[in-house]
């Protein structure tokens, strides 16, 4: 049983819970107005504290992101601990985890996403190209930002952001 | 058998103990509060096998809290089987809960239904929901739907050849009495016509809670759903309604299981305040062991594809069918 | 009015009935007619409670029919047999009214015939001798063969009407040989003194007799492989007709095999009890996978009644056998079993009836809105058709054998006698007991998957088909029909104590079955608990209804927690359609595609026909022009079983034929021929 001796030699993977950015600062109520989450100034809604079901839309990403948010949840970074969780509809989820610029083709189904999921909802832009087109700015198949389409109510910058910084937002939602 | 009237009187004049009263009312309480623990112990130890950190084994708790204050969506089209199906799952899992011995034999509602109309509950709730993944028309509402009515129609008989192996030594379908026979007769729990039933058994939790190999509650990828794919339309609280209700099943038939083939320490009609609370630890106990020994499976298991999972319900079938035959060849010595 | 008196009465409402809807004009027509049935039906009930309550004395008819005339008689089985058929036929009498007013089978000749057929049914289970029961016997099929082709101008309703009178009239001559051996060996032609001499008749011909007559009853209880006419014919009847046959006629199959193999005949030896056993389980699985696969509404409800009437004779062979273990000298645990699994066989016949009636009437319903039985073209109509959804929820949830539904209590008294005889019954029990469980088992679980297709995609989600989507309800009448059969199948999924007195008396009746002497067993009280005779088996209908309310109260309540702290609710919003436009009603599961899983699990056996071809362009075989796939199913028994025997009936007319020469010297020759054998013969 190989299985078995690699549960053993590996033990707890998982490295210990960073201090969280915005501790003491404020409460997580506030918290949107700290730097690394620079969107909106609405509030984070007190309802997804300590829970916090995610669905993830690519709206035109290059896939480093997704790669970075598959990094949250493996057992180096573990972001589950945080009560967040990856699910598989939108019905399910309180957030959303949109990466890369919007193109022409995924505005739609990132307007009906957002629509589809039930409030109250958090809308995340993962990655500088989320935030603001990045590199691909002005091209012929961009519509715009993540905020240019949806209501957006926080934001990771990074490119790609590392899954620190995105864990840093998701423990900012659910306060844990 | 000259004892049919007595065994009729000796049925009546024991219908109804308070104990059996107080301990039903416990161990509904008991399941409602503790299902959600139990889901979020299994992941936690999942999560350690894979060396995570974990949630925390409140975080069912908590998701459930946080549904129940999301918004309502009643998708377009849907009809009131939509809306009612969740109600109707969480009723007959309830009931379940109160009928099967979980902390107590005595229970008042032991003679409200068997070991058979127990299954037929589960099966009510099973259609329940998969008549509301065909109530929303989208293609994996009807996917999951036919996926798991042909589950749960090849799983059932194997659960009932099963319940006939423990019916028959009991000589009663009534889950108390069962219980009760194997109190009184511990040698009965290590003879080869158990061993088998508790093989059967243990495939039927598998594929009626929808765990692993039969489906995976974790999945994210639709076109591998049965269990998931029903309830993709559902949200806020009768999500967490279909949630709970699918812990709670999963919590009985654990606590069902484990008392069935170890039920030391469950309280009976006679038992006092400390029998049940008693009752009520040792039940957690072996839950909790159960819990975690079928969690650590999971991590060595994968999904078996859809067509094959037939073989798999044939073969507990046979193996349900052969602790019949040896519950009557060979019988427990005492 | 005496007991006497009341099938006078039943003969004289059934001539009115006729006279009424031949006379009146057309527009009263099915209001005439329908009430006529329903009358009957009443009549018929009437009968069969004064039987139940004390039987009725035997009434000689000595001109009615030449040198036997006819001999009614009726004890408390009759009784039950009455009040099950004249039940179902008040319901379809009623919905008769509006569905034929909406213009389905509405010419005159089938209504007029309406309710001779139903007093034919009736007249069957009060016949007391061998010619009135054959005559009622015949009456009944040719009434019911003309209803089936109510609407002639269809070839697949000419198709079944061929095939349906074929196999009646076979199953006629094997039920017409059966009795007629047993009354030329017993001496005797009424049924009283055939039950006398049967004891003291060869075993030879007691299993000539019994073979004769399960054959030929079990044809019209449309047990595997007889069954091939009623996936036909039920379906392209009338649906009022449908459900008089599926609900009230095959209940004649069973009548016929208690009445003449069980109660006459019997007890048996025990490999009787096997045959039926078998028979029935073959019956019972190979309906339900049939219906689980089916794609038309009412094929599936009759494949659905071929099932249930496999799960009956599973429960009159379980009881044969066990009785046959049990032997008389004291009671005994498989002789409670016995019992036990002869209550399951009347409670589930009643319960079979009142769902079977309620579906055939509710899909009659879909088919006079939407001309439509196909359920890939159905869907939506719970929107449309509240009512009739209503309606064909309980008859599916009923016919699922699901706690709540009318079905449950027969199938749970079945398992609960298997159980019971285990530990009592010997070896051969013990081998073929638990397999019986399995067989149940299978039966309820695709029963499950059948009825919740059926359910789930012809009535939920959205219209597949325009007709679908401007389906109307058919007005009161029908709802009438609909609304009394439903209520018969709620009462009896809660409250089966309703059958109790009835049982009660018809139990001791049957003393093949139940034990004789200090070997008999009671009947069981079917209390709100259900308990049993001999053993510790307990359980309620009524409180597990009462149970999952007030858990519905509760889960209900629990919705409410924390409500305040919700946003409005979204109505009316766009299903997930995971990103893409909004799904259309064809990306919807179907009934075909719903049932795929099953039909590849039990592909060895429905051996589905499936053509798959691919045309590539000329230039390339990889660009493909065009793709079709057709995959049909077709009843397998029917082609293996059948085809062969067809084929033989053929290659035997072609050489029959030969002698047809058309030239009238040949003939004159056969004549003579024929008269010189007979003259040989006789001297």
């Amino acid at each position: 049983m190989g299985l078995v001796a690699s549960i053993r030699r590996l033990g707890r993977i998982a490295e210990p819970a960073p201090p969280t950015t915005w501790a003491g600062a404020a409460p997580p109520d506030q918290a949107s107005k700290h730097p690394e989450a620079g969107g909106g100034a609405e509030a984070l809604p007190a309802a997804l504290r300590g829970s916090l079901q995610l669905r993830h839309v690519d709206a035109g990403s290059c896939n480093g992101c997704e790669i970075e948010i598959g990094a949250c949840f493996s057992p180096v970074y573990d972001a589950e601990r945080y009560g967040a969780r990856l699910v598989a509809s939108p019905r399910h989820a309180d957030g959303l985890l949109v990466t890369g610029v919007v193109t022409r083709n995924m505005t739609d189904a990132l307007r009906d996403t957002v629509a589809a999921t039930p409030e109250p909802r958090v809308v995340i832009a993962v990655g500088d190209c989320a935030r603001d087109c990045g590199e691909f700015a002005g091209a012929y198949g961009v519509v715009g930002a993540v905020r240019d389409v949806v209501p957006v109510d926080a934001e990771v910058p990074g490119c790609p952001p590392p899954p620190d910084a995105i864990i840093q937002v998701l423990r900012q939602v659910t306060g844990r | 058998m000259s004892g049919g009237t007595e065994v009729y009187a000796a049925q009546a004049a024991d219908g109804f103990s308070a104990s059996g009263a107080a301990g039903a009312v416990l161990q509904v309480a008991a399941v409602v509060a503790g299902a959600p623990l139990v889901i979020g112990w299994m992941r936690q130890v999942r999560a350690r096998l894979e060396g995570r950190a974990g949630a925390g084994w409140l975080q069912p708790w908590r998701d459930l809290r946080k549904l129940f204050a999301k918004q309502d969506v009643i998708p377009r089209g849907t009809t009131r089987v939509f809306t009612t199906a969740p109600l109707v799952l969480a009723a007959t899992s309830l009931l379940i809960a109160a009928i099967v011995p979980v902390v107590t034999t005595a229970s008042p509602l032991d003679e409200m239904g068997d070991l058979f109309a127990v299954v037929g509950l589960l099966l009510v709730g099973t259609v329940a929901l998969t008549l509301a993944g065909l109530d929303t028309g989208t293609a994996f509402g009807g996917m999951g739907a036919s996926r798991e009515v042909t589950i749960a129609a090849l799983v059932e008989p194997t659960i009932l050849v099963a319940g006939l192996a423990l019916s028959v030594p009991a000589g009663s379908s009534n889950l108390g009495a069962i219980v009760e026979s194997a109190v009184a007769d511990p040698g009965a729990v290590a003879t080869p016509a158990a061993a088998l039933a508790f093989i059967a058994l243990i495939v039927v939790v598998l594929a009626e809670t929808g765990r692993l190999p039969v489906d995976n509650p974790s999945t994210h990828l639709e076109l591998t759903m049965v269990h998931e794919a029903m309830v993709l339309e559902y949200t806020g609280a009768r999500l967490a309604l279909v949630e709970w209700a699918s812990a709670i099943r999963l919590t009985v038939l654990l606590a069902l299981l484990a008392n069935l083939f170890v039920p030391w320490g469950i309280a009976d009609a006679g038992s006092g305040v400390a029998g049940l609370l008693v009752g009520l630890v040792a039940v957690a106990a072996k839950v909790c062991v159960l819990a975690t020994l079928l969690a650590a499976g999971e991590v060595f298991l994968a999904k078996l594809r859809l067509f094959r999972v037939p073989e798999l319900l044939a073969g507990s079938f046979l193996i349900g069918l052969l602790a019949v035959t040896a519950s009557y060849f060979l019988p427990s010595p005492s | 009015m005496s007991a006497a008196h009341l099938p006078a009465l039943l003969g004289g409402l059934t001539l009115a009935a006729c006279l009424g809807a031949a006379a009146v004009p057309r527009r009263a027509l099915p209001g005439v007619a329908g009430a006529g049935t329903a009358l009957v039906g009443a009549a018929g009930v009437a009968c069969g409670v004064a039987a139940l309550d004390r039987g009725i004395e035997p009434i000689e008819l000595a001109g009615a029919l030449p040198l036997a005339g006819l001999r009614l008689a009726a004890d408390a089985t009759s009784g039950l047999f009455l009040v099950l058929i004249g039940a179902v036929a008040v319901a379809a009498g009623i919905y008769t009214a509006g569905y034929a007013g909406r213009g389905h089978g509405s010419a005159r000749t089938p209504l007029v015939l309406l309710p001779v057929f139903v007093a034919a049914m009736l007249a069957v289970p009060l016949a007391a001798s061998v010619t009135t029961f054959l005559f009622f016997w015949e009456l009944m099929a040719l009434a019911s063969l003309a209803l089936v082709l109510a609407e002639q101008r269809r070839p697949a309703v000419r198709e079944a009407g061929l095939a349906y009178a074929v196999m009646t009239h076979l199953g006629f001559v094997a039920v017409l040989v059966g009795l007629v051996v047993f009354a030329a060996a017993a001496g005797a032609e009424e049924f009283g003194g055939l039950g006398e001499a049967a004891a003291g008749l060869s075993p030879a011909t007691r299993t000539a007799v019994f073979l004769c007559t399960v054959i030929g009853f079990g044809s019209k209880a449309g047990l595997v492989p007889l069954h091939a006419w009623l996936p036909r014919a039920h379906p392209e009847a009338p649906s009022q007709v449908s459900a008089l046959m599926s609900a009230g006629m095959v209940n004649l199959g069973i009548y016929g095999v208690v009445r003449v193999d069980l109660d006459l005949l019997g007890p048996g030896p025990r490999w009787w009890g096997l045959a039926l056993l078998a028979a029935g389980a073959a019956t019972a699985v190979y309906g339900v996978l049939q219906a689980a696969v089916a794609t038309d509404l009412k094929r599936l409800l009759a494949y659905s009644t071929s099932e249930n009437m496999g799960l009956v004779c599973v429960a009159l062979g379980v009881a044969a056998l066990l009785r046959a273990t049990a032997g008389n000298d004291e009671p005994t645990a498989a002789g409670a079993a016995a019992v036990v699994a002869l209550t399951a066989a009347f409670v589930h016949l009643f319960g079979h009836a009142a769902f079977k009636c309620l579906g055939f009437l509710a899909a009659g319903s879909v088919l006079a809105a939407t001309g439509r039985r196909d359920l890939d073209a159905l869907g939506g109509l719970a929107r449309r058709m509240p009512t009739t959804t209503t309606a064909f929820g309980i008859a599916a949830l009923g016919a699922c054998g699901l706690p709540l539904g009318c079905g449950f209590i027969g199938e749970w008294l079945l398992v609960q006698s298997l159980v019971h005889a285990l530990p009592a019954g010997g070896t051969l029990v013990a081998l073929v007991l638990p397999l019986t469980v399995g067989v149940v088992a299978l039966t309820a679980g695709l029963g499950v998957a059948a009825m919740v297709k059926a359910f789930g995609v012809g009535f939920l989600a959205r219209p597949r088909s325009e007709e679908a989507e401007r389906a109307v309800e058919g007005g009161p009448a029908m709802a009438a029909g609909m609304g009394l059969a439903a209520l018969a199948c709620g009462v009896l999924a809660v409250a089966p104590a309703v059958l109790s007195p009835a049982l009660g008396r018809v139990l001791p009746e049957l003393p093949a079955v139940t034990g004789q002497g200090a070997g008999a067993v009671p009947a069981p009280d079917l209390d709100t608990v259900l308990r049993l005779p001999g053993t510790s088996g307990a359980m309620s209908p009524g409180l597990l209804a009462v149970g999952v309310a007030v858990g519905i109260v509760v889960a209900l309540a629990a919705t409410h927690w924390r409500a305040r702290r919700r946003p409005a609710p979204l109505r009316d919003a766009p299903l997930w359609a995971c990103g893409g436009a909004a799904p259309t009603a064809r990306m919807q599961y179907t009934a075909t595609s719903f049932a795929e899983p099953l039909q590849r699990v039990f592909d060895g056996i429905l051996r589905p026909e499936v053509e798959f071809a691919v045309t590539p362009y000329p230039q390339s075989s990889y660009l493909v022009e065009r793709a079709s796939y057709r995959s049909r199913l077709r009843d397998v028994v029917e082609s293996v079983f059948y085809r062969p025997v067809l084929r033989a009936i053929s290659a035997a007319a072609a050489v029959v034929r030969r002698a047809h020469q058309g030239s009238i010297h040949a003939y004159l020759a056969y004549g003579a021929l024929g008269l010189v054998v007979a003259l040989l013969v006789a001297m």
